[in-house]
């Protein structure tokens, strides 16, 4: 397993090549290189906020203000179970919130948060594109249809028996 | 002048003001939170809301945020209909859905705006019945706490941070109901004036970090109206006092002097007063087992002891202090004569400080107050880092660049209190700031150009400048791009429509000073109203400089000749202004060394006697600022032991000694008198302030507000019947809560309090208008005006001398925290004072191999200074920054010559 030096370097060197495809970029592209970042290095850390705002001149405050104002961005990696919630209206009217909040007891993670061991992130999400599936929950891309808080709660169990026999193996 | 009609009620009000403006001005109560007066109206907390009625048959009206709506002629409004007023109540309700309601743990509690306009809107229960939201806090250094979730998101912190002190480092973050201000991370806020934070939120969320030390309610203080001593402004403050013990510092608002805002070395310096070093009773030296101690004697011992050595036919020699009040001064030079009394300077700096008063004193250019920096559409800084020496006039110099953009903004028909068109209007503009300087320095951000060079050339692009605007000013020799920079400075200048440049003695150089003034009065002859502004390096500098007199060294040279056999030493540490070996002879040659401080210094701990003075907080006193303002500072409370003003122990002294009457100057009015006779340029000073006999209806003013508590139980433990109060014969104050606090006169005001508002908000209720003088005029009296008809000629230019020879030139950089003596041992000051350091240019370091961080030694008179390397990449050439003044540092006489060497490791 890589080590956390080794982790960050390798981190710091996608940082370093994002920002080097926004060569001469001036304060207006902050958003456009924030969504790159999070896309290519999968979440905006501290030193990717400190890189951004070193390349455009601004302070690290002001970048940090816009990256949190808006719902998209990250400030931890994503887990390695990714677990969308959607909160669309259609699953909202089906009763997604009752899932939701199933979902962040089971895991003890909140949304837009990652878990300490690094396995389970939440993420809410506006709308799928599969209202006929409603209340919908999505991991790692495969989608669960018809959640009801019992059934999520068994989702998520089953999840992690085969994390843990994965592990034993 | 607009009438409008609140309530029925036909009332006069400005023209182009809001309708908040208006209501505060006439007295009524309309809570508001994101307003302040420094910052304008954003519109944002929705508190200030009133009904407003389209005429007199509209009977439905509609609501209007008062902060947003201009004033105009017949307009109708309501304050007190019952919509708006629900509408209020229903703010404050959800703005407090979050909000711990911890104010019995809070520091903020009893001056806090939110309780205040709580019980103003009446909303007395809680309605919310859910879970609150909370936040994780930083530790934002040793000046501020952070409390997030007494957050009620006004906004007032980031626009005060970052709008008008231009800081970087806090900012709002994340949106909606998660909103958060603070750093992007942990780590000290890097602002000079975050110390304001405190009294700009309207809850506690920023609170005092000091304070918490020794943390006391609002209503439990001793105060009294003082004068910031950490530098050479005289920044109004209210310092507070429980226990024995100075607790802290806030701003007093003086439209002339500070306005609403310290900076952090004035606010959080002030711990130096309760050190436990300071002397206590008189000292005197005896040798025990060989070493010599100084140890305590009694008032009476040590009057007759030292008294003798001030009789008639005995010489004694007495040194002044720039930091010690007029009086001080004055006292010493009534005891040792005309003719002994030395200034505490340096030749060196005695030199600058004349400079600067004879250009002030005879020349056409007037000083402008300190806020009245904030008027001036052009400003030149020639040779001075302001925010490190003068920080307030570098927060108010800050402000003048907006001023031509707002004029264009203003032009768009844009009211200059609706901050956010106004600021959108502003856009990225500036108005001309130009810094010639040595190193950079932190107003560079918002200058138009900068220039770094040496002394020489500082003063040689200023003579340039006042070439241009007037070619009868002596012109300088400059190469082509210093010309070409002057040249678009002098025009600059010339169109603004209120010039302004500002100097100082920071450079030690003569010329710089002349070259200011040169271009200042070259402004002046052009008819435009230049102002002319110098930093000035201490609390009393110019006060001292108008007694007029010689230096250390003429002391060293007249004790040297005979015939002195004593030295005095007023509040100075005398290590601190000349070479060690200088101060050390001067105290070997005298038979007797007497020291009168507050602070056990270098100099105090040579000394054969210590007589222990009072800080400002416990003596009355005068200050004259750096343009030559005289303003009172009142003692706040009685100190321990034998600790008083100095000039009271110099005066006990000239009656022991038979050189004056026993009776002679007992009380501060007559000594006051005294002084201004013998010396007529001070006559002015009597006016700073009331004199002792000041009565309003017939009752002294209370420096305790009327709920104090415990005056009874906290002297238990000596007695338990209530000792009698202290009577203060020197001034119209009383030592406790008897007597009259309405109509005070604005220079005894000891702290701004009206009913329903406990916070520093309140300060409105004392102004004549918003942003005005206080009622009754801002204390203090300006004992230099300027010569409009004056025709001193010009100063000659200087020959610059650009050639690099083998050695460096030393000149020291000012540091906020560190450079000066009294706030430097304040522990929250000294935790940010910079580490010792040599700087070079990037490119000179190069040259000779060195690189950032490397350690060297410095080489300047025969001294070795082992420090650490720092480069920069725009600094003058051929120089080498010291930081100036800090502790335990060696004396350097600024500009001196260095060599630099790599430090050899073993």
């Amino acid at each position: 397993m890589a080590s956390g030096q080794q982790r960050k370097e390798r981190e710091q060197a996608a940082i370093d090549a994002v920002l080097a495809e926004h060569k001469g970029a001036h304060r207006d592209s902050l958003i456009p290189i924030l969504q790159h970042m999070q896309e290519r290095v999968g979440y905006l850390s501290v030193a990717a906020v400190r890189s951004i705002a070193h390349h455009l001149h601004l302070p690290a405050s002001k970048v940090y203000g816009v990256a949190t104002f808006y719902n998209q961005f990250r400030f931890m990696p994503k887990g390695k179970y990714h677990v969308q919630v959607c909160r669309g209206t259609a699953c909202h009217v089906k009763g997604s919130l009752a899932t939701l909040d199933a979902v962040r007891q089971e895991l003890g993670v909140e949304p837009g948060e990652t878990s300490k061991n690094g396995a389970y992130s939440i993420e809410v999400v506006a709308c799928m594109g599969a209202c006929g599936l409603a209340p919908l929950v999505c991991v790692n891309g495969t989608f669960y249809a018809d959640m009801t808080p019992k059934k999520v709660r068994a989702l998520l169990e089953e999840q992690r028996e085969r994390q843990a026999a994965h592990e034993a193996r | 002048m607009a009438i409008i009609y609140i309530d029925g009620k036909p009332l006069e009000t400005q023209d182009g003001q809001n309708l908040l403006e208006a209501c505060i001005e006439l007295g009524l109560n309309v809570p508001y939170f994101c307003w302040h007066p420094a910052l304008g109206s954003v519109g944002a907390c929705r508190q200030c809301a009133v009904k407003q009625y389209r005429d007199e048959n509209d009977k439905q009206g509609r609501l209007v945020m008062s902060c947003m709506t201009l004033v105009t002629d017949g307009m109708r409004i309501s304050v007190d209909e019952s919509e708006s007023k629900d509408f209020r109540a229903n703010i404050i309700d959800w703005m407090m859905t979050n909000h711990p309601h911890d104010c019995p743990v809070c520091d903020e509690g009893g001056e806090c705006h939110l309780q205040d306009m709580t019980l103003m809107t009446g909303h007395n229960y809680r309605t919310y019945r859910f879970k609150k939201k909370t936040y994780v806090n930083q530790n934002l250094g040793p000046f501020i706490n952070h409390e997030m979730n007494r957050c009620i998101q006004c906004y007032r912190c980031v626009r005060y941070y970052k709008d008008y002190a231009g800081g970087h480092d806090l900012d709002a973050f994340a949106s909606h109901n998660h909103v958060y201000f603070g750093r992007h991370e942990d780590g000290v806020l890097e602002s000079e004036f975050s110390g304001n934070l405190v009294e700009v939120c309207p809850t506690g969320v920023f609170t005092d970090k000091t304070l918490k030390e020794h943390f006391t309610r609002r209503w439990d203080y001793t105060t009294a109206p003082s004068v910031c001593v950490h530098c050479a402004l005289g920044c109004n403050i209210t310092p507070g006092e429980r226990y024995g013990k100075l607790r802290r510092i806030r701003n007093r608002y003086n439209r002339s002097v500070n306005g609403y805002f310290l900076c952090d070395r004035g606010r959080y310096g002030y711990e130096f007063v309760n050190s436990d070093k300071r002397p206590k009773a008189p000292l005197k030296r005896q040798m025990i087992d060989g070493k010599p101690v100084h140890v305590p004697m009694t008032r009476d011992e040590a009057l007759s002891e030292i008294g003798k050595f001030f009789s008639n036919g005995s010489k004694a020699i007495g040194i002044g202090s720039p930091r010690a009040s007029l009086e001080a001064n004055f006292a010493l030079r009534a005891l040792v004569g005309a003719e002994n009394f030395y200034l505490g300077l340096s030749k060196a700096d005695g030199k600058l400080l004349s400079a600067v008063l004879e250009i002030v004193l005879s020349g056409p250019a007037r000083q402008p107050s300190l806020g009245e920096l904030k008027d001036h559409d052009a400003v030149l800084i020639l040779g001075e880092d302001m925010t490190n020496v003068a920080p307030i006039a570098a927060l108010n110099i800050r402000q003048s660049v907006n001023n031509q953009p707002r004029a264009n903004a203003k032009a768009m028909g844009i009211p200059e209190w609706n901050d956010l068109p106004v600021r959108r209007a502003m856009d990225t503009d500036r108005g001309p700031l130009f810094i010639a300087s040595v190193a950079p320095t932190r107003l560079d951000d918002v200058a138009t150009q900068t220039f770094h060079a040496t002394p020489d050339g500082i003063a040689s692009l200023g003579f340039a400048i006042a070439n241009f605007i007037d070619p009868q000013s002596p012109a300088a020799n400059v190469s082509g791009e210093v010309r070409a920079l002057a040249q678009q400075i002098a025009t600059a200048l010339q169109s603004a429509q209120k010039p302004l440049v500002v100097s100082g003695p920071s450079c030690r150089s003569e010329a710089v000073i002349q070259a200011a003034a040169n271009i200042a009065w070259a402004l002046c002859r052009k008819a435009k109203p230049a102002g002319i502004y110098f930093a000035a390096p201490e609390s009393n500098s110019v006060g001292l400089g108008l007694f007029g007199g010689a230096n250390i060294e003429n002391a060293a040279e007249a004790l040297r000749k005979g015939g002195a056999d004593t030295l005095v030493v007023l509040e100075n540490d005398l290590y601190r202004r000349v070479p060690a070996a200088l101060v050390d002879e001067l105290l070997s040659l005298a038979k007797h060394v007497l020291v009168v401080d507050h602070q056990y210094s270098a100099t105090a701990q040579k000394a054969e006697y210590v007589l222990p003075g009072a800080t400002f907080a416990e003596g009355d006193g005068t200050l004259v600022n750096n343009i030559g303002r005289a303003q009172r500072m009142m003692q706040v409370f009685n100190p321990e032991g034998e600790i008083t003003e100095s000039w009271r122990w110099l005066r006990r002294l000239r009656a022991a000694s038979g050189k004056g009457r026993e009776d002679e100057w007992i009380s501060f009015d007559s000594f006051l008198h005294a002084l201004v006779a013998e010396i007529p340029a001070f006559s002015h000073i009597l006016d700073a302030a009331p004199t002792a006999a000041f009565r309003v209806g017939g009752l002294k003013i209370p420096r305790q507000s009327h709920r104090y508590s415990g005056r009874t139980a906290m002297k238990a433990n000596v007695a338990v019947s209530e000792t009698g109060v202290t009577a203060d014969p020197d001034s119209p104050m009383s030592f406790s809560m008897e007597g009259f606090s309405m109509m005070t006169p604005a220079a005894l005001m000891s702290s701004f309090w009206t009913p329903g508002w406990n916070s520093a908000q309140s300060i409105t209720r004392f102004q004549e208008e918003v942003n005005g003088p206080l009622e009754g005029g801002d204390p203090g009296v300006r004992l230099i005006e300027p010569q409009p008809d004056s025709a001193v000629p010009y100063f000659d230019a200087v020959e610059t001398n650009e050639s690099h020879d083998a050695a460096w030139t030393a000149l020291p950089l000012y540091h906020i925290y560190g450079s000066e003596e009294l706030s430097a041992s304040s522990p929250a000051v000294a935790e940010l004072s910079p580490k010792p350091y040599a700087m070079l240019h990037s490119d000179d370091a190069r040259a000779r191999g060195l690189l950032d961080g490397d350690a060297v030694t410095v080489k300047i008179d025969g001294q070795e200074i082992s420090t650490s390397l720092k480069t920069n990449d725009t600094m003058a050439r051929g120089v080498v920054c010291l930081p100036a003044g800090l502790e335990d540092a060696p004396y350097i006489e600024f500009p001196a010559a260095a060599e630099i060497l790599r430090s050899v490791t073993s």
